[in-house]
């Protein structure tokens, strides 16, 4: 019970921050048709600015600072790169943003070098926000849901209850009809790739010292935000909020369960032992299947309901 | 931006224009000729043996021509775009192992020679599996079953040690001493020329599929999926034909990897090598065929060259890779098909100039782009290294002003130089194009 209550925060946390990138994401794919995989890499850059912007001023400067840069450049990618490649298909503008993910790993390995960075939690949160069954629940856990839960609400109130929220939900579904009312669809494309990378960066700020700040935390990242994002259906952000708390519940979960397949056939008499490939796949604990259940996942809803969880189109 | 997309001739492609798919036997000759000669003019004849690093290098690039080709199978002969490709090649690898180990106990009696061939097979088999479930989707969705199969099988290779060998991965020995040709395959030389033979032999198949019915349908669904149904042809089957035997070839490619290295680990089946087979098919040029090969070799040469040199190489990649996304989408054989036109008109002669012209500016930024990213990457990485930087020949010290001056200097003031002289190229270029058609019709 401990160890699930514990572990439900976590997952929650972590599926706040899976969401955070995630619903970037799936508005620029939904929108523009990029599978955008310099998203995670946005994200490292956020830690990374964050980390040398609150050695400068501080953290909390850092907080808004760090996603505001990374928005500017997820904007100067868009019109600079993505638009001018945008003719040559799909094909290429994913192409492009993979040279990008080459260039931003390497350039921050460049500038900041090959070792994980002292990013720390701010001293002013860093006590324990309270104790459940003799385990302390960090207060930066708390802020870092708080700030998701912030985020969650801005980004619904400026979709739902705004102008631009509206033709940006037009430019999802029927991009031809919004330029054909006199909306500068181009434009609407920067700002949503800008928000994206800005919330991508906000991502990284308070990711950075809760995990670590450090050149691979792009490739951790990327795979299971993709997940995240087809999981959950295209063109929907509630889908992706669900998706997102199931793989970080999941992920946080599986760690915790030292149970395997075989574990559960015992009651019928039947023991295995991991002689072979079967017995070896029946015998291994759920703890260390962890990583492969995402991606079993997605190739699942992709097999029996290809359209996502609440997707609203074919992706 | 793009003059092609802008120009509003329609051509209409004569039966004679149309590409021809007769086998012309001397591209292949020469192939094979060169890929057998290039080891020996790096012979030692002094200590009488070869050079390694060279002979190291040729066979990895024979291996990868077959891979980025069976990419291309489906990358530019389909217009799938895969991610998991090297699960495929990786798979091919660890059964090989498997197989080497099977028959060095003497339980499996098959010739070194043909080894590759059950590679093949046994890649063809995963194909057939992962196949069944990818083709059914298409464009995007495709490709992120592939990414997502991709994470599934390196996560379980790293896992499992019954088949893949954990994070260890598997080992073997190549002198199985049963052979067709009576060889030991303990040098190296003889195994490049076993990659030298099944390289020709894969390659030769892949162009015959090109023209075969099933790869034209894969052309078709390509540009046209939906046109292709109203035909009568089930799209999903011709992906997923296609997919598997692009399998079978990629599992020829992992066989000649575990036969070179005697050993298979999970980096075999993980996403970077796929998307090595990526960079190398599009920079080489997806539309045409030879263009994955050249991709391959010229991929290849930097990864095991320009990697010796310089620890920031990944950042020439995905600058040249951006870049190449950006003003030759069609590859660099697409650069070269471009140039056929104006070749078969004479003129192309009086791009010799403008050439000449932009080389300069060019050679000067690349200079300064080049000093830029290495002095700053030896501030970083190189410091903790404790190396010296040396470029082009000459030790440096980072610390002073000079070097970074010159090569701020150079990156910029060639860029603006080249900027100014791409705009005359692209004058000169639009000019030559547009006196074509008239130049045709006289």
């Amino acid at each position: 019970m401990q160890i699930g209550l514990i572990s439900l925060l976590d997952g929650l946390v972590y599926g706040m921050l899976l969401f955070m990138l995630a619903s970037g994401l799936t508005l620029i794919l939904s929108m523009m048709g990029v599978l955008n995989f310099a998203h995670a890499s946005i994200y490292m850059l956020g830690a990374y600015f964050a980390y040398q912007i609150s050695r400068w001023v501080g953290f909390w400067p850092a907080l808004v600072l760090a996603p505001v840069l990374c928005g500017l450049i997820g904007a100067a990618i868009e019109v600079w790169g993505l638009r001018r490649v945008h003719h040559n298909g799909h094909i290429a503008e994913l192409l492009f943003t993979f040279g990008l993910v080459f260039i931003i790993g390497r350039a921050v390995q460049m500038v900041w070098g090959m070792l994980p960075m002292p990013y720390r939690v701010p001293a002013g949160l860093d006590f324990p926000l309270f104790t459940l069954y003799g385990e302390n629940f960090p207060a930066y856990r708390g802020f870092m849901l708080l700030v998701s839960a912030g985020m969650l609400c801005a980004t619904w109130l400026l979709l739902k209850k705004t102008r631009i929220g509206l033709i940006i939900q037009a430019s999802l579904t029927h991009p031809g009809m919004v330029s054909a009312l006199g909306h500068n669809v181009p434009r609407v494309f920067t700002i949503v790739f800008a928000g994206g990378s800005l919330l991508a960066g906000l991502a990284g700020v308070i990711a950075g010292n809760y995990l670590t700040t450090e050149s691979g935390m792009a490739d951790a990242m990327g795979p299971i935000v993709f997940v995240v994002v087809i999981f959950g259906g295209l063109g929907s952000l509630a889908g992706c909020f669900i998706a997102s708390i199931l793989m970080g519940m999941v992920q946080t979960f599986s760690v915790v369960i030292d149970y395997s397949f075989a574990d559960l056939l015992k009651p019928l008499g039947i023991t295995l032992t991991a002689n072979d490939l079967l017995g070896e796949i029946l015998t291994i604990p759920v703890s260390r299947i962890g990583p492969l259940v995402p991606y079993a996942l997605l190739i699942l809803i992709l097999l029996f309901r290809p359209r996502g969880l609440l997707g609203t189109r074919e992706t | 931006m793009s003059d092609a997309a802008q120009s509003p001739d329609v051509r209409v492609l004569h039966p004679a224009q149309s590409r021809t798919r007769s086998f012309l036997i001397w591209p292949w000759l020469i192939a094979l000729a060169i890929a057998v000669v290039l080891p020996w003019l790096f012979y030692d004849w002094q200590h009488a043996r070869h050079a390694g690093f060279v002979l190291s290098m040729l066979s990895q690039m024979g291996m990868m021509v077959i891979f980025a080709l069976s990419f291309n199978m489906l990358m530019g002969q389909a217009g799938l775009l895969s991610f998991c490709h090297s699960v495929l090649f990786g798979f091919g690898g660890y059964s090989t192992v498997h197989f080497l180990n099977a028959a060095g106990a003497g339980e499996l009696p098959v010739p070194m020679e043909l080894m590759p061939l059950l590679a093949g097979f046994s890649g063809l088999g995963l194909a057939i599996v992962v196949g069944y479930v990818a083709s059914k989707q298409r464009s995007t969705a495709f490709a992120m079953i592939t990414l997502g199969i991709v994470q599934l099988v390196t996560t379980a290779a790293t896992m499992f040690h019954h088949f893949f060998g954990g994070e260890g991965g598997i080992k073997t020995d190549r002198e199985i001493g049963i052979s067709l040709f009576g060889l030991e395959y303990g040098k190296s030389i003889e195994v490049y020329y076993l990659i030298v033979a099944w390289m020709m032999i894969a390659a030769a198949a892949m162009y015959y599929h090109t023209g075969t019915p099933l790869g034209r349908m894969a052309n078709a669904c390509r540009d046209n999926h939906e046109r292709a149904q109203f035909v009568g042809y089930d799209p999903r089957v011709v992906r997923f034909l296609q997919f598997a035997l692009s399998g079978f070839f990629a599992g020829i490619g992992g066989g000649l990897f575990a036969i070179t290295y005697e050993i298979v680990t999970f980096d075999a089946v993980a996403a970077p090598l796929a998307a090595n087979a990526l960079l190398m098919a599009y920079i080489g040029g997806a539309t045409t065929f030879v263009g994955p090969v050249l991709g391959a070799v010229l991929i290849t040469a930097m990864q095991s060259g320009v990697s010796l040199m310089s620890n920031s190489w990944l950042i020439y990649v995905g600058v040249l890779f951006i870049a190449m996304v950006t003003f030759a989408p069609a590859g660099l054989t697409g650069i070269i098909v471009a140039h056929t036109p104006i070749a078969r008109a004479g003129l192309l002669h009086r791009l010799l100039l403008p050439y000449l012209r932009l080389l300069v500016p060019a050679l000067l930024s690349l200079f300064g782009f080049v000093g830029v990213v290495e002095l700053l990457s030896f501030l970083t990485i190189g410091a903790a290294q404790g190396k010296q930087l040396a470029l082009f020949g000459h030790p440096l010290d980072i610390a002073g002003t000079t070097p970074w001056l010159v090569s701020l200097l150079c990156l910029f003031g060639g860029g603006y130089w080249l900027l100014r002289e791409a705009a005359r190229f692209r004058g000169v270029w639009d000019n030559l194009t547009a006196a074509l058609p008239r130049a045709g019709a006289a």
